[in-house]
């Protein structure tokens, strides 16, 4: 009995992490331009099925990665310079339904592309399950907890030693400033898209061996990130990490304690009452207006 | 005989000639076949091989010179899963395309919204759904091919009777199918000696089942495991169940007997036994049983046709076609009610789900002989009697 209360945080945390990568990119599409992206989900899918469709084309497994990760940046980057540029001087709701829109055009795409089965990627290191702390876990959860931290890592360099880095801090934190000091907001913007795209990627292809993928995984897992990263804070990076985390674990601490079949009833219903409480979320600064 | 007595009879002939040919233009009008179908959405890999299977046996038959001297015309709607959807194009095909018999309803769902209209309508529908609901209490224009899930958990209870085992563990999707199976599991067990010990249930996307699996595990009794559900949550659960390790035996329901399932749940499916048709095992079937050759012919006709694996799924199309054609054929025509007393009178069909003895009250015909148990070894099909 004492064992069990591992095994649910080994796989809330496995799957937490899935949720704070899709939060992430949730967070930083946000911080440069106010745009809720709702095609997020769909980088998810995108990034699993490229993998899956270059591995059966023969491509080795690093290079077929890569290569997804590459075809949903460029997705994003096509999203940001097609749709959302060119309608940038309209309102934020109008973006927002514009991303809904190319959510469901994506979809529709992949049904074509590639098919409606589902698909499997091999696991990077193999199936059998390891024995930690009297849970069993699979090597993929922990490569998916790696990456998360590693990702997390690298992100803070990228934002706090890197000029791009740096120019997309200080439009989150004032757009027309950052435009008056000469950042070139556009960039930031395309920028935005093509990381919150590759990290989708990421994710997708980190979750495809133990959760599978096909044309409509984009639906629910973009959802649950949103939920997250509102969780934590719309726009804060750490709050997505956490948000993310904190929802997986709700889930599984639900199924496994109080009943599986409301497992998810019970994780939106904690945040919303976390967001009664804080309106902002977790992490979310409280804004003060300039007068 | 003067002009106009040639003429008189020379209209006379013409008219005689015209009644004739518009007798025969009439014996050439095509019997109707209307389908609504899942063809994408999630239930693509039902409605998808269903639709192949029409469009090929219409074909062949036409190419054969028909039924009855007459050709088949068939006109194929997808629902995409959408039991809206699915109502509006049962409509369209009884009003506008006037229809005379209706084979189609991948899911329960998508038949339950069609049943009230062709009830109303007076047309005979053969559905390609799973559920026990569809001809239970039997409607007198609702007929269906597929196994029942109800007899899906008989022919595991039984299998899990004869291993003198009686605690049972249900972990089951919250799904429309995946709901009434478990439900029917839950009535029979009773019958068959078994308790039911305990009862998980996951969402169709979830994409971690292990908590609910170590639930299960910790309940000291349990002896086998029953997932009643399909798509792609029994791949994780099949995955999540090697994972934690337990050793006691899982049973699959006939929705995940398809190669896909194999093929996502890896070498974790080695031992998992469920029920399923005999066209999955065409290969292995023994000579003397009386379904080979129909099993056998359907096998080799879609994959050869296709190039792809063949499903029950078409195979339960194929049956609802064939019956469908040869109630017309014993009914001499297309007059809907005498169709519809032709496929009642169905006796000793045999088909790839089984052999097909419908009744007043039975208006699906299959027996538990219709399922062939089966366990996965090495990947591969094993049949267990």
């Amino acid at each position: 009995m004492d064992a069990q209360w591992v095994q649910f945080v080994a796989g809330g945390l496995t799957v937490g992490s899935i949720y704070a990568l899709v939060g992430l990119g949730f967070s930083i599409v946000f911080n440069a331009s106010r745009v809720i992206n709702f095609a997020q989900g769909e980088f998810v899918m995108i990034g699993g099925m490229s993998a899956v469709s270059l591995l059966i084309a023969g491509w080795p497994m690093p290079l077929a990665i890569g290569g997804a990760i590459v075809v949903a940046t460029i997705v994003g980057l096509l999203l940001a310079k097609v749709a959302i540029e060119r309608a940038r001087r309209a309102d934020v709701v109008t973006l927002i339904i514009i991303t809904i829109g190319a959510s469901i055009l994506l979809r529709g795409v992949a049904q074509l592309v590639w098919d409606k089965s589902v698909h499997r990627l091999p696991p990077l290191s193999g199936d059998a399950p390891l024995q930690l702390f009297g849970a069993t876990i699979v090597p993929q959860s922990l490569w998916v907890l790696g990456a998360t931290v590693a990702i997390v890592a690298a992100l803070t360099w990228f934002f706090r030693r890197t000029r791009l880095g740096k120019a997309m801090l200080a439009t989150s934190h004032n757009k027309l400033a950052a435009e008056l000091v000469g950042i070139d907001v556009k960039r930031v913007l395309l920028a935005s898209f093509g990381l919150a795209a590759a990290l989708g990627a990421v994710a997708g292809v980190l979750i495809a061996p133990i959760a599978f993928t096909s044309y409509d995984t984009g639906i629910m897992l973009g959802l649950k990130g949103f939920a997250a990263a509102i969780l934590g804070g719309l726009g804060s990076f750490p709050g997505a990490i956490a948000g993310g985390l904190a929802l997986g674990l709700l889930e599984g601490a639900g199924a496994g304690y109080v009943s599986s079949a409301y497992k998810d009833v019970i994780a939106f219903v904690v945040i919303l009452a976390v967001l009664f409480l804080r309106p902002d979320g977790l992490f979310g600064a409280l804004r003060g207006e300039r007068v | 005989m003067g002009v106009t007595d040639i003429a008189r009879l020379a209209l006379r002939g013409a008219g005689i000639a015209l009644a004739f040919s518009a007798a025969a233009a009439f014996a050439q009008e095509p019997i109707r076949i209307g389908a609504f179908l899942s063809v994408t959405g999630p239930a693509a890999f039902l409605g998808d091989p269903e639709q192949k299977t029409l469009e090929m046996y219409v074909e062949r038959l036409n190419a054969a010179g028909g039924v009855a001297g007459r050709k088949l015309a068939l006109t194929v709607y997808d629902d995409a899963g959408d039991a809206e959807k699915a109502r509006t194009f049962t409509k369209r095909l009884i009003e506008q395309d006037k229809v005379d018999v209706i084979v189609g309803g991948s899911t329960t769902g998508t038949t339950m919204a069609a049943v009230p209209l062709v009830e109303q309508a007076q047309v005979p529908f053969i559905s390609l759904a799973g559920a026990v609901v569809i001809v239970e209490p039997a409607k007198k224009w609702v007929f269906k091919t597929p196994h029942t899930d109800r007899m899906a958990c008989e022919k595991i209870f039984t299998d899990v009777k004869a291993r003198q085992l009686t605690k049972v563990a249900l972990i089951s999707g919250t799904g429309g199918f995946d709901k009434s199976m478990r439900g029917e599991c839950v009535k029979v067990a009773p019958k068959y000696g078994v308790e039911i010990v305990a009862d998980e249930t996951y969402g169709a996307a979830d994409t971690d089942m292990t908590a609910q699996l170590t639930k299960i595990r910790g309940t000291p009794s349990v002896q086998a495991v029953l997932n009643a559900g399909f798509g792609q949550g029994p791949a994780i659960v099949t995955r999540n169940y090697r994972q934690l390790g337990i050793t006691a035996p899982l049973y699959q329901s006939h929705g995940v007997a398809s190669k896909e399932y194999v093929k996502l749940s890896g070498d974790a499916a080695e031992g998992v036994r469920l029920p399923a048709a005999a066209l999955l095992v065409a290969d292995i079937l023994p000579d003397a049983d009386p379904q080979k050759k129909v099993v056998v012919a359907y096998k080799s006709e879609y994959e050869t046709k296709y190039r792809s694996d063949v499903s029950t799924f078409g195979g339960h199309a194929y049956d609802g076609l064939m019956l469908a054609v040869e109630a017309v054929r014993r009914a001499g025509g297309t007059d809907k009610a005498k169709v519809r007393d032709a496929l009642e009178a169905t006796r000793g069909y045999v088909g790839t789900g089984g052999v097909v003895n419908m009744t007043a009250d039975d208006h699906m015909g299959l027996d538990l002989t219709a399922f062939q148990m089966l366990e996965v070894r090495k990947g591969n099909w094993v049949v267990i009697r």
